[in-house]
Formats: structure tokens, C-alpha cells, sequence
């Protein structure tokens, strides 16, 4: 893992020291951009509002995802005046239409996409200083599988990997978890399958790329990876108009069968992982 | 954008009498209100072709100009290798084709070993010919996909694109040995031999990284290799990360193998493959 996160530096001991995952903090992730994972990061995060919990949404593509798009929120003050000094934390936390917070990291932070060691520990400080104050933090991380992706992820004490049924995304997710898998030897991954075309798709996706994964991936016996299906988000009109109004599906058309699905998503997310880590 | 593309519209945004040449029918170009001797030097200098002559075809004659300009500003005049500039670029295409391919890339970076002596105690011409015949040397040693660029000073970079481990460490090798046996002729009663040290890194696979985390990794291999005594290759392990055609067909079994319906009801969702074209843009 210290390898790709890691800027090399002539002193290799120093660092490669592992991350500790943080509780309560789950990476929402992809492989391939496109698949809906902003939009269902910021559609989960209005579900488990309403289950009662306090969340906050973290933009983890560092001024890349389109977070301020889909919420229709443009702050004057962002993570990057957090990361130069200019702002406290608590000035840059801002509240979201559904009920959650949100920290958006502002287009300044592209030049951050170049983890040095102070970018990382920058991070890790702010999200040691988040984590008490919410029940789950969803760190939004960016398209493909880049260093910032990964190091998001790798605080992370969860994963949720949003797919699409279709081919390309497929091999992406797979990958992804490859990638997680192997550097940062998770176990436990969780899956959710965007725009289903019928009910049980998810869940036969979830299980091929299982048997994929078995056979292809080497593990320890004693350690097994487990894809975990949390749920499937069916196509649904309602998605692409709340999207184009930029509104929250969960608040335009809370049961229309998209928005049922990602509220079921929460609950199955609050009794497995949340609730454990409270 | 490719470089060629960029230079060409820096070109046309500076040249306002050029716009008008976007309808050759209306207004043929009219090559006196340019100002291209500052051009026509500098490629008369450095240029590989010659220009065809500006009567022919005035159009001709501007896209050689153009093409000239093009290609001087991705050369390295001493030893006719890319420059950093083309390397930059070479390297971020392919950074982006292994995230998207997954195809294994490797770059070498090379640094001549004590090369400051070489200048010291012949001169700079001497130091000169040592780079040109170091820079042939790779050269040689690569295949015409791979792009070996000087990188600055004495130092030299050499990406090479779908590039597996086994073959990765061979090529390096084998331009340490090319250059360890090279014979460089100065001036009649003076030759000099020089040697390499060669660092390398692959691009995690299926993974963007960035060039300037690659050059970095590659870096740090070579100062190993000079630590460790120069006149060696030392490598980055590579990440094991690659999706073989194998996991790919099983991967979609469910959508090639039993059910017709399956592959029916995905294109027939015609809202739902909307949304994901709209989702794409916010994603």
C-alpha cells in the first residue's frame, strides 16, 4: 500500500507506516466514473439523515467530484482554506438540503492531488477532528484508482463500491477491489449495484464477481475476502429528473423506487456497519 | 489536446491575419502579412526537411512551417532525442492509457555515471559527444513505440509503454551493457568509455497516478543505483493488478451465457441508460 500512497522518499522506513482506519467512516467508491456514486453518496447521506444520524459527506476526490453540482451548493469557504490556514474547520462545514453536512473541497485542492506526506497528514488531521462530532462520515471519492482515491479509502473503515451492471463498469469495480484487496488487504467489501434492470440483478452481479474473485485472487484461507451485497438502486426516471433539476432524489420523489431502495440501503448500512461503530 | 494541436492554436490565436485562411475559397492566404522570418530561421537552423518553396503552396508551405516548429519544440538539439517537454507529454498519455488498459508501463530514468569529470578534465565539447553517443546508445536499445528523452544535464528518461515485468528489467540491462562496452571517440588519440546508472519504475496498473509521482519512484531507484556502486539497474516492484481476458469473460458470464432477456431488458431501458449519461456529467 505504502507504495502507491506513499511519495517515495529516500528514507523508505519512515514512510511506510500503515494507516489506521478511522471508525464510522465509510468510502464510497467506483473504479469507473459515471456509475452514480456522487449521486448516491449524497442520496445515502439524506436516507441515514432521516434514520436520525448525524453525516457528514466528505468531497474525497479533493476538488474533483462534482459534489457542489449535485447539491446545487457553492461555499465561499472550503476544505482548501482549511488545508492553507485561511479558515477553521467548522467555517468551511456547511449544511446540505437533506439534513447532513457537508465539507467540499474547492477547486484549489487539485494541487493537492499530489499526496506528499504533509497532504496526507493535513487529512488525517481533519478527519481525526471530524469523526467525534458525527455518527458516519462518507468520504465521496473520486472516478478511477488513483493515489488520492486509494489514501481516501484507506481511512476508511468500510467501502462501498457502487457499480452498473454494464461491462465497463464491471471491470472497473472489479479492479478496484483487486486494488483494495491486495494493498490494503481488506476483507470485507461492500457492494451496491446502480440502475438495475431487474430485481436479483445485484445480487447475481455481487455473486459472479465473488466467484471471480475466489478464483483469481489469492488469499490466506484464513482470511477470505467477502463482496458483501448491501442492495441494488433499479432505473428509474425519477433519477435522471432530479438530477437535471439538481435536487436530492430523496427529496423530489422520496418514493419514487430509486429513493426506496437507497432509504433500504441506509437501513441495511445502520443495522450492519453504523450502529456497530457507535 | 496533443502538443502539435496546442502549438497549433497558440499559432492561429497569435496570428490574427491567419484567421481569415479558415475559408481558403474566399481569402487565399496571403503569406507576406505573416511574420515568419523569426520561423523560417529557426528552422533553417535546426530543421530535419526542408520546407516546400512558399510559391508552390502557400498553404503547404505554413503547415511545413507549423510542422517544423512542431517538431523543434519536442527535441532536444544536442543529442536529437525528445525533450522534458515531450517527455512530460509522452509520459502523461501513457499514464492515462495504463489506468485505462491496464497494460504495464516502465520508466527508466538514466543518469551517466561521474559525467562531471568527463567535462572537467576534456572539456565541454568532449562531454558533449559522450551525451550524443549515450543518447544514440539508448536509442538503439529500445523499441520505436518506447520514447527516450534527455531529461536535463547528463540525465535521461525512457518510458516505455505496454511494457511487461520480465521484458521491463531486460531492456534496462541491456542498456547498462550497450553503454558499459561503448566506445566513444573523441578526437583521434582520445576515447573515452563511460557507464550508466538506471533506476526504474513501473505505473501501478489500473491506477492514475501522477507523472510526477512515477518520475519520483523512478528517482529513487536511481539514487539506489548510485548508492549501491553505480553502473546498475535497480527497479521498483511492480503492482500485481491486471484483469486478464480470462477474469473478463467470466466476469460477464451472467450477460453473455444464459439469458437473452438480460441484455434485452438493459438496452430496452431507454430512461435509465438516459440517466446514466446524465449521471456521467455530475458523477
Amino acid at each position: 500500500m505504502a507504495d502507491v500512497l506513499t511519495p517515495p522518499v529516500p528514507n523508505e522506513a519512515s514512510a511506510s507506516v500503515p494507516l489506521k482506519p478511522l471508525g464510522k467512516v465509510l468510502a464510497v467508491t467506483s473504479g469507473k466514473g459515471g456509475v452514480g456514486k456522487t449521486f448516491v453518496s449524497a442520496n445515502l447521506a439524506a436516507a441515514l439523515a432521516k434514520l436520525g444520524l448525524r453525516v457528514l459527506v466528505l468531497d474525497a476526490d479533493l476538488g474533483l467530484a462534482n459534489l457542489d453540482v449535485v447539491l446545487n451548493l457553492y461555499p465561499k469557504i472550503t476544505l482548501h482554506d482549511v488545508f492553507t490556514g485561511k479558515a477553521k474547520l467548522e467555517e468551511a462545514i456547511i449544511r446540505a438540503p437533506g439534513g447532513f453536512s457537508v465539507l467540499l473541497a474547492g477547486s484549489g485542492m487539485v494541487e493537492y492531488s499530489r499526496l506528499t506526506p504533509e497532504v496526507r497528514d493535513d487529512f488525517l488531521r481533519i478527519m481525526n477532528g471530524l469523526t467525534p462530532h458525527y455518527d458516519v462520515v462518507l468520504l465521496d471519492t473520486g472516478a478511477g484508482i488513483s493515489d488520492v482515491v486509494l489514501f481516501a479509502v484507506s481511512l476508511a473503515s468500510e467501502v462501498l463500491v457502487v457499480a452498473t451492471p454494464e461491462p465497463t463498469s464491471l471491470t472497473d469495480a472489479y479492479a478496484t477491489i483487486k486494488v483494495l484487496v491486495g494493498q490494503q488487504k481488506r476483507q470485507t467489501i461492500r457492494m451496491v449495484i446502480n440502475q438495475t434492470a431487474r430485481l436479483g440483478d445485484g445480487r447475481a452481479i455481487t455473486v459472479q464477481l465473488q466467484q471471480v474473485l475466489d478464483r483469481f485472487v489469492a488469499t490466506d484461507p484464513a482470511r477470505p475476502i467477502k463482496l458483501v451485497h448491501m442492495g441494488d438502486i433499479p432505473a428509474d426516471p425519477a433519477v435522471r429528473q432530479a438530477i437535471m433539476r439538481r435536487q436530492l432524489l430523496m427529496q423530489a420523489t422520496p418514493s419514487c423506487p430509486a429513493a426506496m431502495a437507497i432509504s433500504q440501503l441506509a437501513l441495511k448500512l445502520e443495522e450492519t456497519v453504523i450502529s456497530r461503530n457507535r | 489536446m496533443t502538443t502539435c494541436e496546442h502549438f497549433l492554436l497558440c499559432f492561429i490565436r497569435s496570428s490574427p491575419t491567419l484567421t481569415v485562411a479558415t475559408q481558403p475559397s474566399e481569402s487565399p492566404l496571403e503569406l507576406q502579412q505573416l511574420r515568419l522570418d523569426d520561423a523560417r530561421a529557426l528552422l533553417d537552423h535546426g530543421m530535419v526537411v526542408g520546407l516546400p518553396p512558399p510559391e508552390e503552396s502557400p498553404q503547404a508551405y505554413l503547415q511545413g512551417i507549423i510542422d517544423g516548429l512542431c517538431e523543434l519544440s519536442l527535441k532536444d538539439p544536442l543529442t536529437g532525442l525528445g525533450n522534458r517537454r515531450n517527455f512530460r507529454a509522452v509520459q502523461d498519455r501513457t499514464i492515462d492509457g495504463v489506468a485505462r488498459s491496464g497494460d504495464p508501463a516502465l520508466l527508466l530514468m538514466l543518469d551517466i555515471d561521474h559525467f562531471k569529470q568527463v567535462n572537467d578534465t576534456h572539456g565541454h565539447p568532449a562531454g558533449d559527444k559522450v551525451l550524443q553517443a549515450v543518447a544514440k546508445s539508448i536509442a538503439s536499445c529500445v523499441r520505436p513505440m518506447d520514447t527516450v528523452a534527455r531529461y536535463g544535464g547528463e540525465e535521461f528518461a525512457v518510458v516505455l509503454p505496454n511494457c511487461h515485468t520480465s521484458f521491463g528489467a531486460t531492456v534496462a540491462e541491456r542498456i547498462r551493457a550497450t553503454i558499459e562496452t561503448l566506445v566513444i571517440t573523441i578526437s583521434p588519440n582520445l576515447t573515452l568509455k563511460v557507464t550508466v546508472s538506471v533506476g526504474g519504475a513501473y505505473a501501478p496498473e489500473w491506477v492514475r497516478s501522477t507523472a510526477a509521482l512515477w518520475t519520483e519512484r523512478a528517482d529513487v531507484q536511481l539514487y539506489r543505483a548510485k548508492r549501491e556502486g553505480r553502473n546498475r539497474v535497480c527497479l521498483d516492484h511492480q503492482q500485481e493488478i491486471y484483469v486478464s481476458a480470462e477474469e473478463k469473460n467470466l466476469l460477464f458470464g451472467h450477460l453473455a451465457l444464459g439469458d437473452p432477456a438480460w441484455i434485452e431488458n438493459v438496452s430496452s431501458e431507454a430512461p435509465g441508460g438516459s440517466a446514466s449519461g446524465a449521471m456521467q456529467r455530475v458523477n
